[in-house]
């Protein structure tokens, strides 16, 4: 995009191999401070929140710019956390059951669907697919009708069951997953007289564990981020997750920018966290439901 | 995978083959049950009693009453029903060129460099991609205050910067805008993988050509990128056309209904005026207008998008 700058008017006795290297360099730095900008663009809100979050309220009244703190207030996350703290148990408490319970169902029927040959597996395949298409704004209020029919409303059921008994999109990437692997190392196995639900648990499993990060990443910040399903199905204060509490409750515990902005960071880092670390999973599990469609 | 079954000694007598066969079916079934029975519960089950309380007047307490197609009819002369649509229409045409321009150009960026310096930008930009909506909404109603850290940049350069999220003609761009932020880090994700697929080789000839950075770009780069825009432009109007949670942080609708969208409507309809009916048939018209205009763009494709 940029190379373009810097190859006319260089003489040409340079000669050719020099002249592209200064120009490599001179769009390279280009192309680096753009970047640079960019990402200052996109990551200042989340570190004007952070400072918010270790200033006084004066101080930021005083100057809502500044990102350095007169005085550092590592009080106001204590202060935070006393205010969420049962709502942040019930946030870390909901990701651990969807993470374990959507990788146990996805990678059981994704190996299922990959690997395994059984009467009606395609029909079966097509079914979970094509549910896909149903915007979940059409499930919504039938969920809620059945939950209450079944007196679910205001308990946390529903913040986990229906997402670890339908992960299509996990599914999907399990199955890929598992079709890469050799045969042979099943029919190894096999010979060893190992059963089929040994196969799977203990041979074939461990060779998709990439596949199972992405999963487990992508159903960890699914269900930390989830706001229908706490917003509609819990009323009980206590049951609350912490982005919706932080939401219907800001009145009530943060009157202040800054105790909101600690509260926010609470909600907002642990899921930075673990995509960073995980982040090579999840743009591989991204970028492959963009190549299939 | 098909082959072992098959190649395996013919000699083995008919019944216990038999009986290999439905141990099989079983073993399978048995892996997939779960899943198989979560989409019937919770995603089959809820389509049909969806669609029959589309048909009924009911507050999801006391018992339903049939009534036709009461609720559809009673949509095309509800006023607020085509405000918020046209709402919705408003910031799906603002929020998906600004996103797609967006991605494209930070993924041709993330392209460009090194690997290092590329996954760190890449991480930059997604980030606000994984932070939650309602926190990172606090924050921008924050940032957007009257008077907040944006209008005290304005004021240093003589600008009075309006209230953003109160004032009937800043708040749906602003929405747009913070939504754009947020949602880039997906599609430029996707693009970048498909620039990654694109063969060197073929810049290289290209260059040796003699065709400038421009031209490689229109000649190369976007028609082998048009699979990748294509997803994008489906799932993106998808997505934005179910806007939400910004706008229940953001604005709750206001000011007055300027950024009052479809799907906070339907919200409304359903667990604040208690219409379950009327929003079930809500629900459904969406995914009418979503299926048709997807089905559109799925016909349109031919027209313009490039499988080598």
């Amino acid at each position: 995009m940029t190379t373009a700058l810097a190859s006319p008017g260089v003489s040409r006795r340079a000669g050719r191999r020099r002249t592209l290297r200064a120009s490599d360099l001179l769009s390279r730095s280009g192309r680096l401070v753009l970047m640079l900008a960019l990402a200052l663009v996109f990551l200042t809100p989340l570190l004007w929140m952070l400072s918010a979050s270790l200033r006084t309220e004066a101080d930021i009244a005083r100057n809502p710019l500044g990102f350095i703190p007169q005085t550092w207030e590592w009080g106001n996350y204590a202060r935070a956390f006393d205010a969420i703290s049962p709502f942040l148990l019930n946030s870390v408490r909901l990701a651990a059951i969807n993470v374990v319970g959507v990788l146990v169902v996805a990678s059981a029927a994704g190996y299922a669907f990959g690997r395994l040959r059984f009467a009606g597996r395609d029909v079966a395949f097509f079914l979970v697919l094509a549910t896909a298409i149903i915007p979940s704004i059409v499930l919504l209020i039938p969920q809620y009708i059945i939950f209450q029919h079944i007196g679910w409303v205001d308990t946390q059921y529903p913040l986990w069951v229906p997402r670890v008994m339908t992960p299509v999109f996990g599914t999907f990437l399990m199955r890929q997953a598992f079709l890469t692997l050799p045969q042979e190392l099943e029919d190894a196995a096999r010979v060893d007289g190992v059963s089929v639900f040994g196969i799977y648990a203990r041979i074939m499993l461990p060779q998709v564990t990439p596949a199972l990060a992405a999963v487990g990443v992508f159903t960890f910040v699914e269900s930390w981020n989830d706001l229908f399903g706490p917003l509609i199905f819990i009323n009980s204060t206590e049951l609350q997750t912490l982005p919706i509490a932080l939401a219907q409750f800001q009145g009530e515990f943060f009157t202040t920018t800054n105790l909101l902005m600690a509260a926010s960071a609470i909600t907002i880092v642990p899921v930075i966290v673990v995509y960073v670390l995980a982040q090579r999973y999840f743009v591989q599990g991204i970028a492959s439901s963009g190549l299939k469609g | 995978m098909a082959t072992l079954i098959a190649e395996r000694p013919k000699a083995a007598v008919r019944p216990s083959r038999r009986r290999a066969l439905r141990q099989q079916t079983l073993t399978g079934w048995l892996f997939i049950a779960p899943l198989v029975l979560g989409i019937l519960l919770w995603q089959v089950a809820p389509v049909f009693v969806s669609l029959f309380s589309s048909f009924t007047d009911w507050d999801g307490i006391t018992d339903p009453t049939l009534i036709g197609g009461a609720n559809y009819a009673d949509l095309l002369h509800d006023g607020l029903f085509w405000t918020t649509l046209g709402n919705t229409v408003a910031f799906t045409v603002g929020v998906l060129p600004l996103t797609l321009v967006a991605a494209l150009g930070l993924a041709l960026l993330c392209n460009a460099g090194g690997r290092v310096s590329n996954a760190f930008f890449r991480t930059a930009y997604f980030t606000p991609y994984v932070t939650s909506l309602v926190a990172i909404g606090l924050v921008w109603t924050k940032l957007l205050a009257p008077r907040g850290p944006l209008n005290t940049v304005l004021s240093a350069v003589g600008v009075t910067g309006p209230s953003w999220l109160t004032d009937a003609h800043w708040a749906m761009p602003a929405v747009i805008v913070v939504s754009a932020w947020q949602g880039v880090g997906y599609p430029m994700v996707i693009l970048l993988a498909g620039l990654q697929g694109i063969p060197e080789s073929l810049y290289e000839a290209a260059k040796v050509d003699g065709a400038r950075a421009w031209r490689r770009f229109r000649s190369i780069t976007l028609p082998l990128l048009t699979p990748q825009i294509f997803f994008v432009l489906i799932t993106q109007f998808i997505t934005s056309f179910q806007i939400f949670a910004l706008i229940f942080v953001l604005t709750k609708g206001g000011p007055g209904n300027a950024t009052n969208v479809y799907i906070y409507y339907l919200y409304q309809n359903a667990f604040t005026f208690g219409r379950l009916g009327y929003a079930s048939a809500m629900a459904w018209v969406l995914f009418l207008i979503i299926g048709i205009v997807t089905l559109l763009q799925l016909r349109l494709q031919r027209r313009w998008v490039f499988y080598s």
